[in-house]
């Protein structure tokens, strides 16, 4: 089996067939990483590299560590130290990774629209591990993995999303992701960071937490990124916290078994509260796990061979 | 240089012609244009002329096209001087040709920027030397663009500036701005304004809306343009200075044009150009820089809008605003990447397409494309009336051919209408003394 | 009108139709596990440390079988598993599109025991090779042996297996299926 497209640059660009392989795929490969030898041959011979234009320790370790679990060669092209500073274009940045025999290329940019503009030149694969403020296809798609072993089906479960959504690629990829799936999703913010077109979209957008709270299945908690705070977005992180932190009383508003899952880092005590996030409801870890499994999924089945 | 055109249909709004005849040119001007009846083979066609040409004169069968006045694009950017990369008056005129457009205005954002005389002569000297159709330049408002201090209006004009314009940027401050509408009424030109408010624009690259939030680019919302040409039509009225509103985009910038000029207070035109009444922001949806330009791109509403304002006389003029860039500028991040469509090659094809949807009659586009651009910035360009410059364009609408941006004459290959079929093109351009033919 | 019982018509092929030919039928089968059965457990006095492992998908019925009918001989239960080689075929570069990835569950450590592969049709031996590779990463079994079904020839590799059904030969033309009743046709072996 193979994914359509030679790339994943969105969830945008997959449907649901695509989706429920990769999550098949992935379960598959959560048994391998529970075994004692971590490590299969199949992706022996193959070459990926992390083109990574922000930094980002946990998304480039997870997918190194992925590929390294598929005895795949890897190379880390940190951008601060290398020709991107001497200023070369990002085209021919990639093309000279592709002449030097990369498979697979996982970008992470600040532009939206650098993975497919990637893509276009390149007849790599290219894996979009976040770009500007459009996707971060990887990250929804173990999430819905972890939403999927904690609650059973996705179709049908109501999803709070809280936080900046304007300017997350997390929460847009799994926004796109949801609606594929069938399931109910929520926004809720302050007004300043929740665009009003995501209704078009087919989400309800919440000011009041309590109320967007009610009756959710998954609550999805983003981070604050406190560079936000100087430009007018909201006062204090104090304000933030107590108008949209995810505090043990407000949990209760959800469902009885209600799933708490945040894409990381966390900032305790700004978007939620210590004993939250470390409490039985909690699935951030898993979170973490998963995506391993989901890169391998996603690594391997784009190494087919290209038409 | 003795030419005989025949049995073309010719269009002249400016005399309200519209018919077979036949044309004579002699010594780079109209020598003649006389009704005839058609005729079907070509010796008859010079046989029963009703002009009597020398014997040397070159004969151009027209049959089956049309004969326009050369077209006249009074909002072009041709790069030069500093930008010679992009383009220079040379290519750029010559794609202008190729557009069969024999008459530009180029915009000033040059390096140095075109805010004194010496520029103004250079650009001149230039196009006269080595320009394939006539160059008007457009002066700067503010010295350098900046927008601080008026650039001299008076001694521009003198060396050939025919109206003024920060074009690029607009004039944010406003009292800079009504100062420029009252002094340009010493020389009765127009100011022609780019209206952006940059406060409200920043940052965005396409236009703000639920496709800008999916595919995560920052918005302009249409109100950065609305307000600026609210603030300019005031303006206008409060000065008596002619204003022009430049690249009219969105529905409401339309209104607003729309009622001032029933008002009837202020000298006010506008313009718009083909990306505006032809293509919407879906056009970025795969993040091509090619449909990247500023203004951005707007919704369907906003096409139909700018396609009434035509119909309706609400804008007066299509200009390309004509932007080519260098491909490795174009081929980037989204964000980098600059703005602007390479234009003159495709303008006749996508305008031809406002008479086909009867939006337009032919007549009333060749006035919008040729005669009103020349009343307007005060040229007597853009009619075929005896003793005029012959500046004519034989447009051929009956051949369908695919837009391939890999043969443009200009340097500038930045199009979103690559692939595209059209059917209007240029067969004869006629200007600066010259016949230019194409198959 | 009735013909005659001597003559039978030849029945002609239909153009692109390929014909299948049941090979076995299903008491075929349920005797051959059977034989099988006391086979292994012959050859390898008894059923300690024996674990069963069937390659994904077609051997995994049949481990099942072999290990309930292992129980009804011996009255010992002999774990059994599933494995899944796709991670470790050896024509991933070859094929146009990525195998799909199954379950792995072996249900029992590999160390010390002696695994029994079990596949539906042994054909290459590629797949048996991957499955021991496979095996290999999850520890270091005693001795490995090999039970199919059937073997239908053109080993490409020195592959042998210890327990066979039957033996069918074929040619590279012709596709060797084994039906289970687990799967929802009845139980067979067919040629086409």
């Amino acid at each position: 089996m193979s994914l359509k497209a030679k790339d994943l640059t969105g969830i945008k660009e997959l449907d649901v067939e695509d989706i429920e392989l990769i999550l098949e795929t992935a379960a598959g490969f959560k048994d391998v990483l529970g075994r004692d030898i971590k490590k299969v041959p199949a992706l022996r011979g193959k070459t990926a590299v992390n083109l990574f234009y922000e930094p980002s320790t946990r998304t480039r370790t997870s997918f190194e560590l992925a590929a390294k679990r598929l005895s795949t060669d890897v190379v880390n092209f940190s951008v601060s130290t290398s020709s991107v500073v001497k200023g070369e274009s990002l085209r021919d940045t990639a093309l000279t990774i592709q002449a030097l025999g990369a498979d697979l290329i996982i970008v992470r940019h600040p532009c939206s629209g650098a993975p497919h503009f990637l893509a276009r030149y390149l007849d790599a694969s290219v894996i979009n591990a976040g770009d500007g403020t459009d996707e971060h296809p990887t990250q929804a798609l173990l999430d819905l993995l972890t939403m999927r072993e904690k609650r059973g089906a996705i179709k049908g479960l109501e999803v709070a999303i809280v936080g900046d959504i304007l300017h997350s690629r997390v929460a847009k990829s799994n926004i796109y992701a949801l609606s594929k799936l069938g399931a109910g999703v929520r926004l809720i913010g302050p007004p300043t960071l929740v665009p009003p077109f995501m209704e078009e979209v087919g989400a309800t957008i919440f000011s009041d937490m309590d109320a967007g709270l009610e009756g959710a299945d998954i609550i999805m908690m983003l981070r604050i990124q406190m560079e936000r705070q100087g430009k007018g977005f909201f006062p204090t992180k104090e304000e933030y916290f107590k108008n949209w932190g995810l505090t043990a009383r407000r949990l209760m508003r959800a469902r009885k078994n209600a799933v708490v899952m945040h894409p990381g880092p966390m900032n305790r005590g700004v978007e939620i509260a210590s004993d939250v996030a470390d409490g039985q409801r909690s699935a951030i870890l898993e979170q973490v796990t998963n995506g391993l499994a989901v890169r391998m999924a996603v690594l391997y089945l784009l190494s087919g061979v290209k038409q | 240089m003795k030419v005989l055109i025949v049995n073309g249909v010719v269009i002249d709004p400016s005399q309200d012609v519209e018919g077979v005849c036949d044309i004579l040119i002699e010594g780079g001007r109209i020598k003649e244009v006389r009704k005839r009846k058609s005729a079907k083979t070509l010796k008859n066609r010079k046989a029963e002329s009703p002009i009597a040409a020398a014997p040397d004169s070159e004969i151009i069968d027209a049959t089956g096209m049309f004969v326009l006045p050369g077209l006249v694009d009074m909002h072009v950017h041709l790069r030069e001087p500093g930008f010679e990369y992009k383009e220079t008056i040379k290519t750029g005129t010559t794609a202008a040709v190729r557009g069969g457009i024999t008459s530009v205005c180029c915009m000033p954002n040059t390096n140095p920027v075109n805010d004194n005389s010496s520029v103004t002569e250079f650009i001149r000297k230039r196009a006269m030397q080595e320009g394939a159709c006539s160059v008007f330049p457009v002066g700067a408002i503010t010295k350098g663009q900046k927008g601080e201090e008026l650039a001299e209006f008076t001694m521009m004009y003198e060396a050939g500036c025919v109206a003024f314009s920060d074009d690029g940027r607009p004039v944010m401050d406003s009292l800079m701005m009504r100062r420029a509408l009252e002094y340009s009424r010493v020389l009765g030109v127009p100011v022609i304004s780019h209206c952006e408010d940059l406060s409200l624009s920043a940052g965005g690259v396409m236009n703000e809306g639920l496709l800008s939030a999916t595919l995560g680019l920052k918005g302009v919302p249409s109100q950065a343009e609305e307000v600026i040409v609210a603030r300019d039509v005031a303006l206008a009225e409060l000065t008596g200075g002619r204003l022009h509103v430049a690249h009219v985009s969105t529905a409401r910038s339309v209104e607003i044009i729309r009622a001032a000029k029933k008002r009837g207070i202020a000298d006010i035109t506008a313009e718009t150009c083909p990306h505006y009444f032809s293509i919407t922001e879906e056009a970025v949806r795969d993040y091509d820089t090619n449909a990247k330009v500023n203004p951005p791109l707007r919704r369907k509403q906003d096409v139909e809008a700018v396609r009434e304002g035509l119909r309706d006389g609400t804008i007066d003029v299509i200009a390309t605003d004509h932007a080519p860039h260098h491909a490795d500028e174009k081929e980037r991040e989204f964000d980098f990447a600059p703005s602007g469509i390479s234009g003159f090659e495709t303008s006749i094809g996508l305008s031809m397409k406002l008479v086909d949807d009867g939006v337009l009659s032919l007549a009333k586009l060749v006035g919008k494309m040729a005669f009103c651009p020349s009343k307007i910035v005060g040229l007597s360009k853009g009619t075929l009336k005896t003793g005029s410059e012959a500046d004519v364009t034989i447009v051929d609408t009956k051949k369908e051919y695919e837009v391939d941006t890999g043969k443009f004459v200009s340097k500038g290959r930045n199009s979103p209408f690559g692939s595209w079929m059209l059917h209007a093109r240029p067969a004869v351009t006629i200007c600066k003394g010259r016949v230019h033919k194409w198959k | 009108m009735q013909l005659p019982s001597h003559i039978t018509l030849a029945v002609p092929k239909q153009a692109g139709l390929r014909m299948a030919k049941k090979l076995l039928d299903k008491k075929d089968i349920e005797r051959m596990i059977t034989r099988m059965t006391h086979q292994i457990i012959e050859k390898n006095k008894g059923t300690r440390s024996l674990c069963l492992v069937g390659i994904q998908r077609g051997g995994v019925h049949l481990a099942r079988r072999l290990s309930a009918r292992m129980k009804e001989i011996e009255k010992k239960d002999v774990p059994v598993g599933t494995l899944d080689i796709a991670l470790y075929r050896d024509d991933i570069n070859v094929r146009k599109e990525q195998p799909v990835v199954r379950r792995t569950e072996l249900h029992c450590t590999v160390d010390n025991k002696k695994v029994i592969l079990v596949d539906d049709v042994l054909f290459t031996g590629r797949s048996i090779r991957a499955a021991m590779d496979a095996i290999m990463d999850f520890g270091r079994p005693a001795a490995i042996q090999l039970a199919v079904l059937v073997d239908r020839g053109h080993r490409e590799l020195p592959v042998k297996a210890d327990f066979v059904g039957k033996n069918i030969p074929t040619s590279l033309k012709e596709t060797v299926k084994v039906q289970f009743e687990e799967e929802g046709n009845e139980d067979r072996v067919v040629l086409e």
